[in-house]
């Protein structure tokens, strides 16, 4: 754990991305595989079974330390974090213990055998031999994932470096559905084939947001446009018989979608698709507000099916026959994927992503300005002649979604955020105009910088109207423009709609705040667009 | 009518008609030290420590201004004030109000540490205590100075082994010359932002020893800094002002480096927990040494922790004052107002 905790300190010094890769690779260099294994795994979200909860842990923690739970609760919404809320309000710790990663995972994993009394003893036991840091991880390892900006990227150049294993290589045998606790770090990294798990998927290709004028592109003969569908990201596999349906997330799907099931039999193995998970009915998608009816159930009712089923939109393949046929061009691998579409019968579980055909990249803008109506977030370009890679890369695939939908409201309440955001007020509700009223519609945390969120803190604390636990009301001043994905009807919120992907687009000094949108403005664009 | 009341100008003694650190212009204040939220313009008189004026005067100008020394009393229509050592920074001092056995105590900005350089804090016995709430939460425990100051000098040498500069933050009066103070002039030169060199000459005046330091300049080579140490305001990171170091390792010093997010969030390399104001256990060890029973707690987590010393059966307060104590240095300033400064440090 020493290791690990220098290592983690130093990844968080800093934000130069090879300073960050020397802290990893020096760290894999340092430890035995046993903790490069977890160690990977903590870093691509594989965390161990949690055994206890963190109300627990604030009892636990408000008892060694002898200090109320309310006032733990205060330092909480400080911090932000409360992992490291206990970390620094337990006492110095009386012994110094010195175990590996695997050692300490091992024993919170244990955790699950002993009663409230035996887990509380031993979670103490642990916090008085360890120092800040180290208690801090130890929350961590206990309570939820790690956020210590190591993207998986990032790691696996790493790991790369330390064990001179390719890296593109090694990302993919990172991939899929494997824990420490079922496998070894000798299999995972050095088994021969990538395929030896059947279910292992492909890392996923991702887009950046176009951000200078199509037309920049180029000569648009060398792209291939199709709609951004408005669904989830999947990959489904078949091999051996069997299908897997991977979510971008590295979750497997199947139970979730047992539409899929069929493929198994329908397409022939060795074949793996990229595509989305989308809510389709009629020869139509439907809306996301739909696909969030089945997204987290893991078991499905047969209404359910026939309300929201889902297909594949199918936009790429990654292995025909057998063969990983990523470094093929586009229009190959779409030349393959209509192939597989033809010949065989999926009783409409796979969809083929249309094409447009386009000339001129204005003709392509007034389809994108379309897209809302079609249940789609915009237009995907893709180089015609460009391999599938790994990661989000710039250059050959774009996303070019449309342009949000807007309403400038009144900032009413804030709260504090988390993480490095802490002791900021970085989380607000927002509201229109009523009347003289103003109605709270939604809450937005992102999309303003730094500084703008240092100068509303200090705006907040000045101007703070009554407090409400961590809530501040305040006065109704500032304007913001808030930026959505879409709107629909809401029956759990008070004012009747719900937003999807809210976010502070600006913050409109210039407006007086009665010149904010109203109601009716709100109720307007649901009806246009809330269908 | 008790001896101190608090209005919209400040904390009042009526009896005297004075103010103590006022946020409006009154006729008579006594001012606990020079920090700008405590010391601000406009008052017609003055009275601090002699220790304090040479920087209120460097700050505030031409003003009419007393001093007094720690522990002397004066007696204004009755009442009986002094000025004792606050351990905040040089001169800063609490301020002790006695009339007919009613004794009161407006500590200012304080700490218990010693840190060599300011008069050491003295507990003052009283029946009511005006304390800051700065770092009023049980997650803020400090670390001793030497620690400290080991931890900015070992970083300092690894900065210079690699050929690159430290650039190490703190708020230009007070923190700044304790930084100085502790740095470790065998590893290399020491520069300064003009603001703090600034405050710096004022101190030097006023007899108190620094190490050699020199004024970063437009002038200066940008190749002699590597290897050395800058020490700056924070308000000058982030900012064309230090573009001039080149690869340099940015070290902040503040209570609020405790947390990560503060850490991550200021842009530092390195996040040194060294603050000139009380920790919790310390907030709590000086309340009992002054044996009051009605505590008052202005700036910081004051609702918390006035409710948290209520809970211990003291009889606290929360008062809405407009003393920033740290909180001022993690808010950035405007951009205007940071460029100007390093616009008029590079110029001196």
């Amino acid at each position: 754990m020493k290791n690990f905790a220098e290592m983690f300190r130093r990844l968080d010094r800093t934000t130069k991305i090879n300073a960050k890769v020397d802290a990893l690779a020096d760290y894999f260099l340092q430890v035995d595989d046993e903790d490069k294994l977890w160690t990977v795994a903590l870093l691509s979200h594989r965390r161990p079974r949690r055994t206890v909860n963190s109300k627990l842990l604030r009892a636990w923690a408000s008892e060694m330390s002898g200090i109320d739970t309310w006032i733990l609760e205060e330092s909480y919404h400080v911090v932000g974090d409360l992992a490291e809320t206990i970390a620094l309000v337990l006492p110095p710790p009386e012994h110094d213990y010195d175990h590996t990663l695997t050692h300490w995972i091992d024993y919170i994993q244990e955790f699950a055998k002993y009663d409230e009394e035996g887990k509380k003893e031993a979670v103490q036991e642990a916090w008085n031999g360890l120092d800040t840091t180290e208690r801090y991880l130890f929350n961590k390892l206990i309570t939820g994932s790690f956020r210590v900006g190591v993207s998986q990227k990032l790691m696996t150049r790493a790991l790369s470096r330390a064990t001179g294993i390719e890296e593109t290589n090694l990302a993919h045998r990172l991939m899929g559905n494997w824990t420490p606790n079922d496998t070894t770090f000798e299999d995972l990294i050095h088994s021969e084939s990538a395929t030896d798990d059947i279910s292992r998927p492909y890392p996923f290709y991702l887009a950046y947001q176009l951000e200078q004028p199509a037309a920049d592109l180029g000569d648009p003969a060398d792209w291939q446009a199709e709609h951004k569908w408005d669904g989830i990201r999947g990959q489904v596999i078949v091999r051996d018989d069997e299908v897997f349906v991977w979510s971008r997330g590295e979750e497997l799907v199947n139970d979730k979608y047992p539409e899929y099931h069929i493929l198994a039999s329908a397409i022939p193995n060795g074949t793996v698709i990229d595509g989305e998970i989308l809510p389709f009915k009629d020869g139509q998608p439907l809306g996301f507000n739909v696909l969030q009816t089945r997204i987290g159930r893991k078991t499905v009712s047969k209404k359910l099916l026939k309300d929201a089923p889902v297909i594949l939109m199918c936009y790429d393949l990654l292995e025909y026959e057998g063969r990983d046929v990523r470094k093929l061009p586009l229009s190959g691998r779409r030349e393959l994927l209509e192939r597989i579409m033809e010949e065989h019968d999926t009783g409409g579980v796979l969809q083929l992503s249309p094409v447009f055909a386009f000339d001129n990249w204005d003709d392509l803008a007034a389809e994108r300005e379309t897209a809302r109506e079609k249940f789609s977030e915009g237009i995907m370009l893709k180089r015609i002649d460009s391999a599938y890679k790994q990661g989000r890369k710039k250059g050959d695939w774009w996303k070019w979604k449309v342009d949000p939908l807007t309403i400038d409201a009144v900032m009413m309440y804030a709260q504090r955020g988390h993480g490095r955001r802490a002791n900021l007020y970085t989380d607000f509700t927002f509201g229109v105009w009523d009347g003289d009223q103003l109605v709270p519609f939604t809450k937005a945390y992102s999309g303003l910088t730094d500084k703008e969120f240092n100068k509303i803190t200090a705006w907040v604390r000045r101007n703070t109207v009554d407090r409400f636990g961590p809530v501040r009301s305040v006065k109704p001043k500032q304007v913001f423009e808030i930026g959505f994905e879409g709107i629909r009807k809401s029956t759990r919120h008070k004012s009747g709609v719900a937003l999807r992907f809210p976010r502070m687009l600006r913050w409109r000094q210039d407006k007086p705040v009665d010149e904010a949108n109203t109601k009716a403005d709100l109720d307007a664009l649901l009806e246009t667009y809330g269908g | 009518m008790p001896l101190l009341t608090f209005n919209d100008n400040g904390i009042y003694c009526e009896r005297a008609d004075v103010y103590i650190d006022p946020w409006k212009p009154v006729d008579r204040a006594l001012i606990t030290h020079g920090h700008a939220d405590h010391s601000r313009w406009g008052n017609k008189h003055y009275l601090c420590t002699r220790a304090a004026a040479p920087v209120i005067r460097y700050r505030l100008g031409d003003i009419k201004l007393e001093t007094v020394e720690f522990g002397e009393v004066r007696t204004i229509n009755g009442v009986k004030f002094s000025f004792h050592p606050a351990g905040h920074i040089i001169g800063s001092a609490q301020i002790r109000v006695e009339y007919q056995g009613e004794i009161w105590v407006a500590s200012g900005d304080y700490k218990l540490e010693d840190d060599g350089l300011s008069e050491a804090y003295e507990p003052v016995r009283c029946q009511h205590f005006i304390t800051e709430s700065t770092f009023g939460l049980p997650v803020y425990r400090w670390t001793p100075q030497e620690e400290v100051m080991a931890d900015i000098n070992d970083w300092w040498r690894q900065t210079a082994s690699e050929g690159r500069t430290a650039i190490l933050t703190g708020y230009a009066l007070g923190k700044a010359q304790r930084l100085l103070d502790g740095l470790d002039t065998s590893i290399g030169k020491i520069y300064t932002h003009g603001a703090i060199e600034n405050t710096n000459e004022v101190l030097r005046k006023q007899g108190v020893k620094l190490p050699p330091t020199t004024r970063v300049t437009r002038e200066i080579n940008k190749k002699d800094y590597p290897g050395n140490i800058v020490v700056a305001t924070p308000g000058a990171i982030g900012q064309p002002w230090v573009k001039k170091f080149g690869n340099a390792s940015i070290g902040a010093a503040s209570g609020w480096m405790t947390l990560r997010g503060a850490r991550r969030r200021r842009g530092a390399d390195r996040g040194f927990v060294l603050s000139d104001h009380c920790d919790w256990p310390s907030l709590l060890e000086a309340i009992d040494l002054t044996g009051a029973d009605n505590v008052y707690v202005t700036h910081g987590y004051t609702a918390i922790f006035s409710k948290y010393l209520r809970e211990q059966g003291l009889n606290a307060v929360e008062l809405h004052t407009e003393y920033e104590g740290e909180l001022a240095e993690i808010e950035t300033k405007g951009n205007e107002e940071t460029e100007k400064e390093n616009a008029a440090a590079d110029a001196e």
